[in-house]
């Protein structure tokens, strides 16, 4: 048994080795949406299908989290342990814009239009000690 | 029928810790009522509004029980510019004849931590960490810095003139200018902005007497018309906060149609203001609104800015009394703020702050969550 678990489900693919991000297209419009929905934000109507949102993409902006968020900020840190970290929209190969935590979270690191990848990270552990896990960004580069 | 602006009132921005957010609402109230020579029960009808110190109508137990038409407002950060808009309609409708606009409130210390749920969100979002609206508005300038060759020092050069403006502004939170050093060198809150760059939630109230223009001169020899009041929303594509994804397309935001909508609605253009308040919830915000309204073209205001276009002394003065970042942002009082200076700044009566050449029409503009935009123009 996996003692990953997604802090939420339907946002990305898991388990999985090569995880994507999961939102939802509309079969009128061609629009998507992330998280999946159903309804369209662009037509009205509901005729959405699940779509495969892939894990690739450019950083179109970000900022960073200079200090640890109030509730409802939910993780194991405390102010002490408390890292800063980076928030930006990657637009994927639809064109949609998914805002995301990044891992990279000093100004020197980020730069708009720099490539990027999905990676799963561990946010917090549940009441049975298992990881709950989320999606951030980071520079396809230093994936290599 | 046309519609003037015959009472102004304030209690000050800032903090207040001997009363709440209603006496201080209660207080703006009284003052407007005595500015326009009047009393509450002469008020045929009230809008009011504020987010997190109670019910607007529970004012009636502090100014009198008077049996009038109360309406409550919640519109989040614009508020204040619905409840005129209300007012708005009710006076031009020709339903009543004089009515209070009134706004309040008494936030905590910080940022403010609203609840995924409220939003439509899951609680994910918040749970990782991005439901901070200091996070949207950090992303969206260094967006339009990329795209339009803002640089950092017209940050800077915006920071300083709020200052400088609310050290002229008796009725201001913060009171003291800083220099281009002590913003550039503060702790940075959410790339590219730090914390001068950055207004704070605060407490205060603010009041205004609306009636039918032909009845103005009975309330105060010098009212100011309200010329338009248009609320808009977001439409699909307009970058706004706690937005988990965006669309490809990116639209125009709301003030964009709020602002074409006005300037329509009261035959006058971007050249005819005199004398302007836009929301600078932070620095970029008015950066991007001095062309989002129509002032400029998108780039221009690091010119703008440079050259002092928009200080007291310039062509177009922006944010007289130091905006939302020298008086902080009471949400339910801050839009109506912005008309009280606009009424101020076209009476003549600005003191140390008054713009020169005795401008004749004004121009408010609010912003805020989740994409909602008010605009006003007024003149006198």
């Amino acid at each position: 048994m996996s003692s990953e678990k997604p802090l939420h489900e339907g946002l990305f693919s898991w388990p999985s080795a090569s995880p994507t991000l999961l939102g939802s297209r509309c079969m009128d419009c061609g629009e998507h949406a992330f998280p999946s929905q159903d309804s369209c934000r662009a037509c009205s109507r509901q005729n959405m299908a699940p779509a495969d949102l892939g894990s690739e993409g450019t950083l179109w902006t970000w900022t960073i989290q200079s200090f640890m968020p109030k509730t409802p900020y939910h993780t194991d840190e405390t102010p002490e342990t408390f890292a800063p970290y980076g928030v930006g929209y990657v637009e994927l190969a639809s064109g949609l814009k998914v805002e995301s935590r990044l891992r990279e979270n000093t100004p020197d690191k980020l730069q708009i239009g720099m490539p990027m990848k999905l990676e799963i990270i561990p946010m917090r552990k549940d009441d049975n000690g298992a990881d709950l896990v989320t999606f951030q960004f980071c520079s396809a580069e230093e994936l290599g | 029928m046309d519609v003037a602006i015959v009472g102004l009132g304030m209690h000050p921005f800032g903090r207040t810790p001997t009363m709440s957010g209603l006496e201080q609402g209660a207080a703006a109230a009284r003052s407007a009522l005595a500015d326009a020579g009047t009393d509450f029960k002469r008020m045929e009808f009230a809008f009011g509004g504020s987010q997190d110190s109670g019910n607007a109508d529970s004012l009636v137990n502090l100014l009198g029980l008077t049996g009038l038409q109360f309406t409550n407002v919640a519109n989040g950060c614009a508020t204040g510019g619905s409840s005129l808009n209300a007012a708005y309609s009710a006076i031009k409708s020709g339903q009543y004849d004089v009515g209070l606009v009134v706004g309040f409130d008494k936030h905590d210390r910080g940022a403010f931590n609203p609840k995924p749920a409220d939003w439509g969100l899951d609680d994910w979002y918040g749970e990782t960490g991005l439901m901070l609206t200091t996070q949207y508005f950090g992303m969206k300038i260094q967006r339009y810095m990329h795209d339009h060759g803002i640089s950092r020092e017209t940050l800077i050069r915006v920071a300083e003139k709020a200052f400088r403006n609310g050290s002229l502004t008796p009725t201001a939170w913060r009171q003291t200018a800083l220099s281009w050093e002590e913003i550039e060198n503060a702790p940075m809150v959410s790339e590219p902005l730090n914390k001068y760059m950055f207004c704070s939630p605060a407490e205060g109230g603010c009041a205004l007497i609306v009636c039918r223009a032909d009845i103005a001169q009975e309330f105060h020899p010098r009212p100011v018309y309200l010329k338009t009041a248009v609320v808009r929303s977001r439409n699909y594509g307009s970058f706004e906060v706690f937005s988990p994804s965006q669309p490809p397309e990116v639209a125009n935001s709301p003030t964009v149609t709020a602002s074409q909508a006005a300037f329509e609605l009261a035959g006058v253009g971007p050249e005819d203001i005199d004398v302007a308040q836009l929301q600078d919830t932070e620095v970029g915000a008015e950066i991007m609104h001095m062309a989002e309204n129509g002032f400029c073209e998108h780039g221009e205001q690091e010119k703008w800015l440079a050259e002092g276009v928009t200080e007291l002394t310039g062509r177009l003065p922006v944010n007289t009394d130091g905006g939302c970042l020298a008086n902080g942002e009471p949400v339910g009082a801050s839009g109506l703020r912005q008309v009280h200076e606009i009424c101020v700044q076209l009476r003549g009566d600005g003191g140390a702050r008054q713009v020169a050449g005795e401008p004749k029409v004004g121009y408010t503009h609010v912003y805020g969550a989740p994409g909602i935009s008010g605009v006003n123009i007024l003149a006198r």
